[in-house]
């Protein structure tokens, strides 16, 4: 039996599950000692953009927890509708690890109980197998660079070093919308002259989602199997496509003692920003509103890189939605939001990304510039559906940049 | 052995099933080769008129009361014993429900060749079976003695195996049908509510290019007069105009009909992933470069509402529907 | 009461399939092998059992690349007995050879009930429930998505196209041919998967030489024609619709 700690014991719990929850929740994130120190301001489920929906929002859960009635949560499923967008942990006064320390453990816990709809199973078993959630052939991850000039090298096939090693992640490999962000961003790093290789069949998903979504067994998996491939290969840092891989591999690898230098490519890029502005040569005359993404944004601190590729394009006029920078509202596709579309759309009967697509027209922007794999297919998806909204475009930061290359 | 060819009429409910058909056809083609006979082998009770348009030499009709019904064990003990006593040079199967479960058991009580899957034969009389889900084909050597081999659809049409006149009915006696390990308990009919797609042959599925929710009705009516359901992408379940129970894709369900007509659909990744299994998608879109053309079958560059008028009213005159 | 589910693993049709050099077998250095999804279908209808009216469960399975995975898995969803298969499963084994193989090592474990999947992606020579049964002489059922046990007999839902569902009466002992799980199968966490590899034991049985006999003998193996871009209806919406009807009677639509 675990030790009591004074807070179980002032909770008066007694079930060895409950306090062993407790426990893990405490341990599962850096600073997860913070639980302890919850106000009960209800600040986190007033920002959660789907908390109107869930039985047990943040607060609640730790509430519950609190209460020793832990055992009632795993009877529900509405936890399912947190995407980790990370907007609760972002105004959290007492700094409480709610998104990656609560709402992950309490999604494993839903996970080892078998409460878990079936679109995220197929996603988790497909990761486990094929490693990508999309049940793709791994032999064919590098088939988007075929008859990219000059050649994408593939790190297993030239065995040379490279400076930079490209994690191009599991849609932008895959996804065909998604692939002409890959492409465009293989344009910009071949404009720059940058010495680059990728993993192609090596490589396999990041993991972070997987984890968030409460599979972090999965995720160690990945992870170890990533940890196995970098270690094989010579490179000075890598960059990546997604900003979950990022987030992974910078936050999350190192636990595991994978620790390698990691960029998203738009900080990689303005560090060449001096190299690439004079490259920029046509014009996008547009007004461009930029949708910062969870994990590049808050959870990373990464804003004002993205703004400053946008600038850097002659003819942008860039233009701020309502919600912006640390406030920004989430795509709907984080922490297996991906994977449970129709799940969550039964209980909502609206998706995050239609708030969103809506929120860009009203700035009276024509292009929605992202900056992350998983918006580009689920703002276009919400332009779709949403009437009269106008011919907003949805372009990714790197398609952007390689049309103003010319 | 004879060179006969024989093929097990499938029948359920008193219907004779189209792959009893389609079987008379590539019997013939086979036939043609060996220079037998093409025999309908019926067994069932009272069902002797389910022949009458079918394209065989002979029909050998076991009729019995414990017939009336499939069950494996009956039909397995009154196969065995016609296929032992007649030693025909083939017998066909139904890859099937019923098939399946006689010719597996018949080959090893038997102790005759099984060949599985078989889609058509080759100009040299050999079976030609399709496996890894199409994937592959393989011919394979028609063994020297009596072959059951199960038929999947695909290489005959049911027209082959029709014919205008009723073929010689010749008459055979059940063994003994007691002490059966398997028996009917009862039929339970598809649930009533709403249809499921994933089961339909015949969809129309309509996306965003339907517009509104009252154009609904012209799908709703060719599919009808087709004889199928409507079905749906996501953004128009998005709206409520139909029941997610239509949905089509990633977030909805699988579908795997006969055919897949698409109106307005463009064909993104989580609808295309989900339609893969059709057996033949036809696809209807004013934008040529839609990627729902690069799986499609067929298709056709046009406006829906152009297309429904002259479409639904030439197919209801086919059908005879006023 | 016993039940086994026997497994086979199949070929991953997510990978692109080679044709070995003489043209008549796939090439195995090209395949990623999975289990036979009626198979999976059939552990969990063995799991179910168990779950609802008790039961010891055996899972068996060729001794393959990838068969510990499986067994393991089947393990953390709540088998008791793990067996792998050691004998000839490559190259040109079939079902029949499989079927007779096994049914020593079946016997010893007294089965009631039988469960294995209606069929497998790579069948030529029928599927192996049937041939099963008949080499262990207990009846047959297959297309099965739901199963009942009660007093010496099991209750089950025998599908037929349509829709249409016969309640088929079997006694035991038998062998079903599983279609589909009355759930679909469960996901197991990786972590109570690397719980069951510390912890299970892998029993080994050794199947006696293969006899083939029953199956066929391929002369050869090709790919059907590539599928490319729609073919494209041209004209009017008379003349496209002319084209649609034919296509239409063409694959008996109308």
């Amino acid at each position: 039996m675990p030790q009591m700690t004074d807070e179980s014991v002032r909770a008066g719990s007694t079930r060895e599950d409950d306090i062993s929850f407790y426990e893990k929740v405490l341990a599962a994130a850096p600073n997860g000692e913070q639980l302890r120190l919850c106000l009960e301001c209800g600040n986190c489920s007033g920002i959660c953009p789907f908390g109107y929906l869930m039985t047990y929002p943040p607060s609640r859960l730790i509430a519950m927890l609190r209460a020793d009635r832990f055992n009632k949560v795993l009877e529900t499923d509405t936890v399912w509708m947190c995407v980790s967008c990370y907007a609760c942990t972002a105004v959290c006064p007492s700094k409480i690890p709610l998104t990656f320390g609560l709402m992950t453990s309490v999604k494993e816990e839903l996970l080892l109980a078998g409460n878990v709809p079936a679109e995220l199973q197929t996603a988790l078993a497909n990761s486990q197998r094929y490693g990508n959630p999309q049940g793709e052939s791994p032999r064919k991850r590098a088939d988007w660079a075929n008859g990219i000039q000059p050649e994408v090298k593939i790190m297993g096939k030239v065995k040379q070093p490279v400076d930079v090693l490209w994690f191009v992640g599991d849609y932008p490999s895959y996804h065909p919308r998604v692939q002409s962000t890959t492409k465009a961003l293989a344009k910009v790093l071949n404009a720059l002259g940058v010495d680059f290789g990728i993993l192609g069949p090596d490589e396999s998903s990041d993991g972070d989602s997987q984890r968030l979504a409460g599979e972090r067994g999965l995720f160690e998996m990945l992870a170890e199997k990533n940890g196995k491939v970098f270690s094989k290969y010579q490179f000075n840092r890598i960059i990546t496509t997604d900003p979950h891989a990022y987030n992974a591999i910078k936050n999350e690898y190192p636990r595991l003692g994978i620790s390698y230098p990691v960029q998203h490519f738009t900080e990689y890029l303005v560090e060449h920003l001096e190299q690439l502005t004079p490259l920029l040569k046509h014009e996008v005359k547009a007004k461009v509103t930029y949708h910062d993404p969870c994990y590049l944004g808050r959870a990373n601190g990464i804003f004002d890189q993205p703004r400053a590729l946008l600038e850097a394009i002659p003819g942008v006029e860039l233009v701020e939605m309502a919600h912006n920078h640390a406030n920004s509202l989430c795509c709907g596709g984080g922490g297996g939001g991906m994977w449970l579309d129709g799940f969550q759309w039964e209980k909502a009967h609206v998706r995050m990304s239609d708030w969103r697509v809506r929120e860009a027209v009203t700035s009276g922007a024509s292009i929605l510039a992202v900056a992350c794999p998983y918006e580009t297919p689920r703002f276009e998806d919400a332009v779709k559906s949403l009437n009269g909204s106008g011919p907003l475009i949805v372009k990714d930061i790197a398609e952007l940049l390689a049309e103003s290359l010319g | 052995m004879n060179q006969d060819i024989y093929v097990v009429i499938e029948h359920l409910r008193g219907q004779a099933a189209d792959i009893s058909y389609i079987m008379l056809g590539g019997a013939r083609a086979l036939a043609q080769k060996t220079g037998g006979e093409v025999v309908a082998v019926l067994l069932g009770h009272n069902v002797q008129s389910l022949v009458n348009n079918m394209s065989a030499d002979k029909v050998l009709v076991v009729d019995h009361p414990a017939l009336a019904e499939f069950t494996s064990d009956a039909y397995q003990k009154t196969l065995a014993g016609l296929i032992a006593e007649k030693e025909p040079r083939a017998v066909l199967f139904a890859s099937s429900s019923i098939g399946a479960d006689l010719s597996g058991v018949l080959s090893a009580r038997l102790n005759l060749p099984l060949i599985s899957s078989c889609q058509r034969f080759s100009a040299d009389g050999r079976p030609i079976s399709q496996i890894c889900g199409g994937k592959i084909m393989v011919e394979s050597d028609l063994p020297e003695v009596t072959t059951l081999l199960t038929m999947i659809p695909g290489g005959y049409k049911p027209e082959e195996g029709q014919s205008g006149k009723t073929p010689e009915i010749i008459k055979m006696d059940a063994p003994a049908l007691d002490d059966l390990r398997v028996t009917l308990k009862q039929y339970i009919e598809a649930e009533a509510g709403d249809v499921d797609i994933s089961k339909e042959p015949i969809l129309v599925s309509v996306g965003r290019g339907i517009q509104t929710q009252d154009n609904l009705e012209l799908a709703e009516e060719l599919a009808k007069a087709l004889g199928g359901v409507v079905s749906a992408s996501r953004p128009v379940v998005d709206q409520g105009w139909m029941p997610t129970s239509r949905l089509v894709g990633k977030s909805g369900k699988t579908v795997k009909p006969k055919v897949y007509l698409t109106l307005g659909i463009s064909g993104a990744p989580e609808h295309a992933e989900a339609i893969m299994g059709s057996e033949m998608i036809i696809a209807i879109n004013t934008d040529p470069a839609a990627p729902i053309f690069d799986i499609a079958r067929y298709g056709a560059v046009i406006d829906m509402f152009d297309l429904f008028e002259v479409l639904i009213a030439k197919v209801k005159e086919t059908q005879g529907i006023r | 009461m016993n039940i086994v589910a026997l497994f086979k693993l199949v070929p991953d049709l997510v990978e692109e399939l080679e044709i070995d050099g003489n043209g008549t077998a796939l090439n195995m250095d090209f395949l990623r092998l999975i289990i036979n999804e009626f198979d999976d279908h059939a552990i969990e209808q063995a799991i179910l059992l168990k779950e609802r009216g008790g039961a010891q469960v055996s899972i068996l399975g060729p001794d393959i690349e990838g068969v510990e995975d499986v067994l393991y898995t089947a393990a953390s969803k709540g088998a008791d007995r793990l067996i792998k298969l050691t004998g000839d499963f490559q190259g040109k084994a079939n079902n029949h050879a499989m079927a007779r193989a096994v049914t020593s090592a079946l016997k010893e474990l007294q089965p009631d009930l039988i469960l294995t999947g209606v069929q497998a992606n790579t069948d030529l020579d029928g599927s192996l429930g049937p041939l099963l049964a008949e080499y262990l002489d207990m009846p047959y059922v297959g297309y099965v998505s739901g199963v009942k046990v009660a007093d010496g007999k099991v209750i089950t839902r025998k599908e037929y196209p349509g829709g249409l569902v016969a309640e088929m009466e079997i006694k035991l002992p038998a062998v079903l041919g599983i279609q589909a799980a009355e759930q679909p199968p469960r996901y197991i966490a990786v972590a109570k998967v690397r719980q069951a590899m510390k912890t299970a034991t892998i029993e080994v049985r050794t199947l006696a030489e293969s006899d083939l006999s029953g199956g066929s003998t391929i002369r050869r193996m090709f790919k059907p024609e590539a599928g490319t871009r729609a073919e494209m209806i041209e004209g009017s919406a008379e003349e496209v619709t002319t084209r649609l009807l034919d296509i239409f009677k063409e694959i008996g639509v109308l």
